[in-house]
């Protein structure tokens, strides 16, 4: 292996993340997954482990199949009809491919935030409070409680203190997708996918995105797919490389940035193609 | 173009709406009264157009006005002979008619004196088509609502176009549909007296309403941005509790101009409640009595109606009326779509 | 708050509340479509008996109901109408879409005047048309064109229902389908074709003649099919401008009056003296109403469907 160069415009993580107690199990383990788009090969024999509580980031092209790969984890995939998906993944030690598997009860726990931000056309309090009414009766203080939580844990809440009966619709880009992520973690989900959450938004609302970031990691298994490899680095603790539909290379992130085992994975993350 | 079919039937109604036509028998100018009048006073007492007037001999105007004179003293001893009936005084207000104990509203235009209160009609019109909403409005909804959103894209390909097949029946079938099996399947559950009357009317002109219910609300339905979904969807709702939700109150303003594009349709249908309503001119407003709309109004006497009488007038009239409802009606629809659209692709 | 460890099991627990409304909506959907079924069912069944060659082709000169007779005339009556019909709506209706495409400005006054014109003539009421028809074209225009063709003569020639009235009652009642499918065809097709024939000096007209309205001629024909159909079904309109319930020859000139499927089935059903007799041969009408105007439908939605997919290919 050539010996690596330091990679001039990245900054890893200084601290690594805390190595597995013996005998810890995994939250999400994925073995031999397949998944087809009609004839279209997507995603070919995916396999790998991932603690809880880590930040793991989905990295490589376009069109390699990340953000499949995300959707399966809350079978979003299943509301396209020419896709077959085969393969186990296991969360907390349930299949989740498995046929008996409630798809919805599945999605309370696994919570998305999108690339584009979707709010609903309601008020900032109804948008939060969406997911916590349909699980079971609250009491109104019980809602603005957990209402409150959510915008502070996602950084929204001083912004928008006085105005949670405002349309949603008339936040900014990076406020709206602030308040999909309070959204998604109102009704405490353990896993959070974010499928390149920050892509449409400028470079302070993405810093604000990446902080909230690393403060949900203490709570929460994120699995972030994202374009910018700099962002990868700087806030996953393993990083899985993709390309065309193949998992080449999963480790931690400061190996796959400045010591990756495979040629590809070096080739993509020093910038020589992608 | 619009402007012009105002303008046109508005012309022939217009001496109504002036005053003045004049239904009153009783009064009449004297034979020998007759060189005394301009052509233009003569030709309006004997209310002729200016085109058969014109060419007329002097022997057959003067027959006219002996004829007049005849019938203005035989309905003399009746004193609503002297009435002007086309007055909006006797055409919105209930009036004691000398064979009446009590004031009535009646439209009855044939006989000697000729009624033309148009209540009767708004009523009618208001009861078949209020039926027609109640029925078909949520019919539609809960099949638009299903077909959007609830059900597999393949089914949705054979369903729409079935839904559609409905809105190329043409209204007559429909109300042949309703004289010949719909009456006697509705008189058999109800037991009733009349069996053409509101109810049954009402239940037919709403199965011609549903096409157009459906596809606007549909449409509305499936233009909401999926994004909704998605959202709604990932957050653990089931499909109809994001399509109840989420989907359809952002799709309010469609589904509104919906409604209110089916009660113009509805209020507007000849045919169906030609065949149904049973046409009797009765003031009533309960649904199982025969009813009268004004559309049914227009089409059943305007063939009878000697052109330029007073009864002519009078049926254009309604027409107008009609015409301003239904305008005004799809006016309200287009502006309320266009205002709440923009609000909402506006903050967008 | 902390992670989930190990999530609970998650078997299948249907949420009652979402099941019960699903399956209430689709029965609606249902329902609707059992009395579409309902209706052409029962049409069916009573009319065909009746419903044969000479059912289809038989006149009414020997009277209404004598033998050898049949509905030929309102065959005949019905198409004609409608073919006058088409004449007079397709050139005023497909102008008025260029028009408004391809030469108006944008959101100028007129234009949104135009439109909203437009839109409102599709919501008047059929029997409106009818008076309409009545007000302008006999009242005004017939009669007018009697008083200057034949002056004297008592009996109105032009001034009474007639086939052209009725005629151009109903182009006027259906222009608005043709502009909309015409508008909307015109819209489809892409900019940059108007483009490179402008940028080969051709003029404005001659890029819409040559090269945008042959494109545009499946939509075109489209609305004129969809017209047609409408059209067909029609009774309103045509009921004192033109229908008549018996006559004993075919119309000849366009002053006659004509006989009308539908206009039939509305006598047939309201004013027969004997009902149970004449109840089978108004079903076996209606059979060939609802056969003309669901032929129709289908060409129409046929070449809106082969048109849609040749768009896609040149995408």
């Amino acid at each position: 292996m050539v010996e690596a160069k330091p990679l001039k415009s990245v900054s890893v993580q200084t601290a690594p993340p805390p190595a597995a107690a013996p005998g810890e199990e995994y939250l999400i383990e994925v073995a031999g997954l397949n998944l087809h788009y009609g004839h279209a090969h997507a995603l070919k024999d995916i396999s790998f482990k991932l603690r809880e509580r880590m930040v793991s980031a989905f990295i490589g092209p376009s069109g390699c199949g990340k953000s499949t790969l995300l959707r399966c984890f809350n079978r979003m995939n299943d509301l396209i009809d020419s896709v077959r998906a085969s393969g186990r993944i296991k969360i907390g030690g349930q299949d989740i491919m498995g046929g008996d598997i409630d798809v919805i009860e599945l999605r309370r726990r696994v919570g998305m935030v999108f690339q584009k931000s979707n709010p609903f056309p309601k008020s900032i309090y109804e948008n939060i409070a969406y997911g916590l009414k349909l699980q079971r009766h609250r009491s109104k203080s019980d809602l603005d409680a957990v209402v409150e939580k959510s915008l502070r844990d996602s950084a929204l809440w001083d912004e928008v203190k006085d105005r949670l009966h405002a349309s949603a619709l008339g936040l900014s880009g990076g406020q709206q997708q602030r308040l999909c992520i309070a959204r998604a973690i109102a009704i405490e989900p353990g896993i959070i996918l974010m499928d390149e959450p920050a892509s449409a938004l400028d470079p302070i609302a993405t810093a604000k995105i990446e902080e909230l970031i690393l403060k949900l990691k203490k709570n929460f298994t994120i699995l972030i797919v994202t374009h910018n490899m700099q962002q990868a680095a700087r806030i996953s603790d393993y990083t899985a490389f993709f390309y065309l539909g193949e998992l080449v290379e999963f480790d931690t992130t400061s190996r796959i940035f400045t010591n990756p085992a495979n040629k590809r994975t070096e080739d993509y993350v020093t910038g020589r193609f992608g | 173009m619009v402007f012009l079919i105002f303008v046109f039937i508005g012309r022939e109604s217009l001496p109504v709406f002036l005053g003045k036509t004049d239904t009153a028998t009783a009064k009449f100018i004297p034979v020998d009264q007759m060189d005394h009048l301009t052509p233009e006073q003569l030709r309006q007492y004997l209310l002729l157009s200016p085109a058969e007037f014109k060419g007329k001999s002097r022997e057959f105007l003067r027959h006219k006005m002996e004829l007049r004179e005849e019938e203005a003293k035989e309905s003399g001893d009746n004193k609503d002979a002297a009435i002007n009936t086309t007055r909006w005084r006797y055409m919105l207000r209930p009036y004691q008619w000398s064979d009446y104990n009590r004031p009535e509203f009646i439209w009855q235009p044939r006989g000697e004196i000729q009624k033309f209160n148009i209540i009767p009609l708004v009523v009618g019109s208001l009861k078949v088509t209020t039926v027609a909403l109640l029925i078909s409005v949520p019919l539609s909804l809960a099949a638009a609502i299903f077909v959007s959103q609830l059900c597999p894209v393949r089914i949705r390909e054979l369903i729409k176009p079935g839904i559609e097949l409905l809105a190329g029946i043409p209204s007559v079938v429909l109300g042949f549909f309703a004289l010949n099996v719909m009456a006697g399947v509705l008189q058999g559950i109800f037991h009733y007296r009349s069996a053409l009357n509101a109810l049954l009317a009402g239940a037919a002109l709403g199965l011609a309403v549903v096409p157009v219910v459906f596809s606007i609300a549909e449409d509305a339905l499936t233009s909401v941005p999926r994004s909704y979904v998605q959202a709604a969807l990932a957050l653990g709702s089931s499909r109809w509790q994001a399509a109840w939700q989420v989907v359809v109150p952002a799709a309010v303003p469609g589904i509104f101009a919906a409604i209110v594009l089916g009660f113009g349709r509805a209020i507007g249908e000849t045919m169906i409640v030609l065949m149904a309503s049973g046409n009797a001119g009765v003031m009533s407003w309960s649904l199982l009595d025969s009813a009268r709309t004004i559309t049914a109004t227009i089409a059943a006497e305007l063939g009878e109606a000697v052109q330029g009488s007073p009864h002519y007038r009078v049926l254009f009239m309604i027409g107008v009326l009609l015409f301003v409802v239904t305008f005004l009606s799809n006016l309200a629809g287009e502006l309320v779509m266009q205002r709440l659209k923009g609000r909402l692709e506006g903050k967008r | 708050m902390n992670a989930v460890q190990h999530p609970d099991l998650r078997i299948g627990r249907p949420n009652w509340a979402s099941v019960f409304f699903t399956g209430l909506t689709g029965l609606a959907t249902f329902l609707i479509l059992a009395i579409l079924a309902l209706i052409l069912g029962n049409a069916l069944y009573h009319g065909w008996s009746n419903f044969n060659w000479r059912f289809l082709t038989g006149g009414t000169a020997k009277g209404m109901f004598s033998g050898g007779n049949g509905i030929w005339p309102m065959i005949y009556g019905t198409s004609a109408r409608v073919i006058l019909m088409t004449i007079f709506v397709m050139p005023v209706g497909v102008i008025t879409a260029i028009y408004l495409t391809e030469y108006a400005p944008s959101g100028s006054l007129l234009t949104r005047f135009i439109r909203s014109a437009v839109n409102n003539l599709a919501g008047v009421p059929s029997i409106v048309f009818g008076l309409f028809g009545l007000g302008f074209f006999i009242s005004f225009i017939g009669r007018n064109m009697d008083a200057a063709l034949n002056p004297g003569v008592e009996a109105p020639v032009w001034g009474k229902p007639a086939l052209i009235w009725a005629s151009l009652t109903l182009a006027v009642m259906t222009l608005p389908v043709v502009i909309v499918a015409t508008e909307e065809s015109l819209r489809a097709i892409p900019q940059g074709l108007r483009e490179a024939s402008l940028a080969l000096g051709a003029t404005k007209l001659e890029t819409v003649v040559k090269i945008v309205l042959p494109q545009a001629l499946p939509g075109i024909m489209t609305g004129a099919i969809l017209a047609i159909g409408r059209a067909a079904g029609e009774v309103a309109p045509i009921l004192f401008t033109g229908a008549a319930y018996y006559m004993a020859s075919l119309p000849h000139a366009l002053s006659d009056q004509f006989m009308d499927l539908g206009y039939h089935i509305f006598i047939l059903s309201t004013q027969s003296p004997n009902v149970t007799e004449t109840r089978p041969i108004a079903y076996a009408t209606v059979l060939a109403l609802l056969l003309l105007t669901f032929s129709l439908n289908l060409v129409a939605i046929l070449i809106r469907a082969r048109m849609r997919s040749k768009m896609r290919a040149m995408h």
